[in-house]
């Protein structure tokens, strides 16, 4: 059945018809599948969730362990049955490369395969398995960063400024923007495997996420809450995360001769930089870039893309050019900017 | 130009001059000649040729990539040479690139379809931010938030001369400058610009002390108004001529009509101004030959730019600085009419006898619109750059006050990034408030505190950077001169507002209104 008949993008999210239930949605609802943690994705307060169990676990870590009424945990390649047991949806989760627990759903109703990808990305990333390529008949994207300009370079070339940057500047306290969950620990990751093994010092928002990976078997080192220092002094030269919001705020005063960094995909774009006026951008993203992107769709190479959030005007565009039938969801409320 | 490249990446990524100046020294002492010599003229805008026009590199990007896309990247990134940057296709594996001078001298020696060629060749291999680079040095665009200013204080830091003798120097110097480095490494003696087109260190004033006014010793000064227009320096000598802003830029290509009409060798010192057939307009005319780099013909006729002159400082080649005020302002008078230029007026003297008449004096230098008070000089004052004590005064008229109420706020810079310190405040019209101004100081340490906190307890929106906050707390704002202006929607310009009290107590419904406002606007 054309999956138009049985998909929907609805205000709240896109609704799974034939299955009574939303992916992702950005309202509490009876029955939520939920492709990762990121709180534009996941929030509290649904009466069931099916998820993988990292993102179960990320969200009891942030919204609490009544979080949801009823919680499925999906491992990846397991499949259940949804809706009626007579037409059944069947569900089945795939890795998704983006952060822990990420996961493409893939759903499949009378013979029509459709991969919702969730948020994703391609480079290699230790603390998820890769994105795996699904053949389908609709393939659901994101477009954060779907413009030609947007190019990720590799992680460490970016921790690699920052290193530099911490020997040019030893007397200055490096600062960090990073969001929370994900990118703070891939780049804490990325730090320990360019030989940096000095205690790295964590804003108090960055905490329980660490400490939840490290749960799930990810050793991140020696981390130190800035909490914990009393002589605040004391981290002239040494690296501090905090979340992005945290850069310019008060909390940051008390730091000695801060020196702004960030680590975002946004940083390719010097405007962005600028406004948050930070000194040091790294460019890191837990997005697909625009090649990746169109690489992506290539290999999956599903007859129809369906596109969600983000510049979806130029992946359109893109996609039509390139012969492949696609169309916008225009969903709303999913926030990239807080997440990249 | 790997270099300068990430010099410029540096540069354009931090806020601090402390921290710029270093990044600067640091490249200066490892760069050769005559790079580095290229490298400060393209930061001070000397480098005075184009290398290709803005239009031929979207051109060439036009046929590497959809027309759409890269319209809805410019869209997007918002500036040509960052997108085009970005969107270059990269190459495998990145080109040697030259230095900077021969790269410079590449695209300088090459013609149309060579400078073409030369562009793909280097974007090509490049990576984006050394192409971001290229295609703001090619532009002249750089923008790097170094000013010219900033690029002669940090050669003095370099060399630890005082930043006059460089000034002194500069326009005398071209890149790539070999002669003034091996001044400032001290391999060499200082530069020998003798007869040469250039810029001299002005003489500034301090503002008269409160208790000094009463009891001033009358026949020892000179008494002139103190104009409103800015402060300029004009060179002529055998050799050529030149404009000169206070702090040493070259302004002679937005004053052409300044520069006409004058032949006599000399330097003299005055105020630059509107001046309409020997009457002097209001600052606010001159605003308008300000804000054009190259203005045009009908802009000159309509707005004629001329000189209040007050001192001279070179008369046809004689160095005239040690001589005191008194001669200098006879020299000055013979110079005048030897040269007589009808844009140059003699800065008059105020004639004053006792020290009720200086009060007096002052007082009625309030109620002129093209004067903004009285400058005081010792009559035996050497002319000595800088700012020597107890040599000259200005006595600038009574602030003007307003209450207005705080609109908006915007985090600060540097030392202030986590404190909103810039507020835009506005006065009532009817029971709307029409922004009026921004302004950024006249409050302590501890008062920014107070006002940071305010501004985050009573926030209701946010635009970007800027927060829009309850239209409760009401500032006593002053300024010099409020002005007419089309380009503000409450149709008034204050000229350099600044805290003078904030009024915690007072209630927003009683803070000024633009009807008062506009009464104070000096006709």
């Amino acid at each position: 059945m054309q999956a138009d008949k049985w998909l929907q993008p609805r205000d709240n999210g896109l609704y799974c018809v034939a299955a009574d239930c939303y992916i992702d949605p950005t309202v509490p609802v009876n029955r939520a599948l939920i492709t990762h943690g990121h709180a534009d994705h996941a929030i509290g307060g649904h009466h069931c969730v099916v998820a993988t169990a990292p993102t179960i676990a990320i969200m009891r870590t942030r919204y609490g362990e009544d979080m949801a009424q009823t919680v499925e945990a999906l491992d990846y390649g397991h499949t259940i049955e949804l809706g009626d047991p007579d037409d059944p949806v069947s569900c089945t989760f795939y890795p998704a490369g983006h952060i822990l627990g990420s996961a493409q759903i893939l759903l499949s109703y009378r013979g029509t395969r459709v991969v919702i990808s969730g948020d994703y990305k391609r480079q290699p990333d230790p603390t998820c398995p890769p994105f795996t390529a699904i053949n389908c008949d609709v393939f659901i994207t994101e477009a954060t960063f779907a413009l030609p300009v947007f190019k990720h370079p590799p992680i460490e070339q970016e921790c690699k400024k920052l290193l530099q940057s911490l020997a040019l500047f030893p007397e200055r306290c490096h600062l960090v923007g990073v969001y929370a969950l994900g990118k703070c620990q891939r780049v804490i990751l990325s730090l320990r495997a360019l030989g940096y093994h000095q205690p790295i010092y964590l804003h108090g928002a960055q905490r329980r996420l660490c400490d939840l990976y490290e749960e799930h078997g990810i050793n991140l080192g020696e981390l130190t809450d800035v909490a914990d220092v009393a002589d605040k002094s004391e981290l002239a030269g040494e690296i501090v995360l905090a979340p992005p919001s945290a850069l310019s705020d008060r909390w940051s005063r008390s730091l000695p001769e801060v020196r702004k960094a960030m680590a975002s995909g946004w940083m390719q774009i010097r405007a962005r930089a600028h406004q948050r006026q930070v000194e040091l951008p790294l460019i890191v993203s837990d997005h697909c870039d625009w090649r990746s992107l169109l690489d992506t769709i290539d290999e999956v190479s599903p007859g129809e893309v369906w596109i969600t959030h983000g510049r979806e005007d130029a992946l359109l565009h893109q996609l039509t050019t390139q012969g492949v039938k696609a169309r916008a969801l225009s969903l709303i409320g999913y926030d990239e900017d807080a997440t990249d | 130009m790997e270099a300068f490249s990430q010099l410029l990446q540096q540069l354009y990524f931090t806020s601090s001059s402390n921290e710029k100046s270093r990044l600067l020294r640091h490249y200066l002492a490892h760069t050769a000649d005559p790079d580095r010599g290229w490298a400060i003229a393209a930061l001070a805008g000397t480098l005075k040729f184009e290398f290709f026009k803005r239009n031929a590199v979207k051109n060439l990007m036009l046929e590497r990539v959809d027309p759409d896309l890269f319209a809805m990247s410019y869209d997007y990134v918002g500036e040509m040479s960052e997108t085009v940057a970005h969107l270059w296709p990269d190459a495998p594996t990145n080109i040697e690139l030259p230095g900077l001078a021969e790269l410079i001298d590449q695209f300088r020696q090459a013609n149309r379809e060579q400078v073409k060629a030369l562009l793909v060749y280097y974007l090509s291999g490049m990576t984006a931010e050394q192409r971001w680079s290229l295609l703001k040095l090619g532009t002249r665009g750089l923008r790097v938030g170094l000013s010219a200013r900033s690029v002669k204080r940090i050669l003095a830091e370099y060399g630890d001369v005082p930043v006059s003798e460089i000034e002194t120097l500069w326009h005398a110097l071209k890149p790539p400058y070999r002669e003034l480095f091996d001044w400032l490494e001290g391999r060499a003696e200082k530069p020998d610009i003798a007869g040469a087109v250039t810029f001299h260190p002005v003489m500034l004033s301090h503002p008269l002390p409160e208790d000094k006014a009463t009891q001033l010793a009358v026949e020892d000064w000179q008494v002139e108004y103190k104009y409103d227009g800015i402060r300029v320096q004009l060179v002529i000598t055998e050799q050529g001529k030149a404009l000169y802003s206070r702090t040493g830029d070259d302004i002679s290509e937005s004053f052409p009509d300044v520069l006409a009409g004058i032949e006599e060798p000399g330097v003299i010192d005055g105020e630059l101004l509107v001046i309409n057939d020997g009457k002097i307009d209001s600052f606010n005319a001159l605003q308008q030959r300000l804000n054009r780099k190259k203005p045009s013909k009908k802009l000159i006729a309509e707005r004629p730019a001329g000189i209040v002159v007050y001192d001279l400082l070179t008369d046809n080649d004689e160095d005239i600085t040690p001589l005191p005020l008194t001669i200098r302002r006879q020299r000055l008078e013979h110079f005048l009419s030897r040269a007589s230029a009808n844009h140059l007026l003699v800065s008059p003297l105020l004639p004053v006898s006792s020290n009720a008449q200086l009060q007096q004096t002052y007082a009625n230098a309030a109620e002129d619109t093209g004067v903004e008070g009285l400058m005081l000089k010792r009559k035996d004052s050497s002319y000595e750059p800088g700012r020597p004590s107890g040599q000259w005064y200005k006595w600038k008229r009574e602030a003007l006050h307003l209450d207005a109420v705080v609109m908006y706020a915007q985090r600060g810079h540097g030392k202030r990034s986590s404190f909103y310190s810039d507020f835009t405040f506005g006065v009532w019209q009817d029971d709307t408030l029409l922004p009026i101004g921004k302004a950024y100081s006249g409050f302590t340490d501890e008062e920014l505190r107070k006002l940071d906190n305010w501004v985050r307890r009573n926030a209701v929106g946010r635009f970007g950077p800027v927060r829009e906050v309850k239209k409760e707390l009401v500032v006593e704002v002053a300024f010099d001169a409020i002005h007419p202006s089309t380009r503000h929607k409450s149709g008034v310009a204050l000229r350099f507002p600044r805290f003078h009290r904030i009024r915690w107590d007072k209630p927003a419904s009683e803070a000024d209104t633009l009807a008062n406002a506009r009464a104070l606007i000096i006709e």
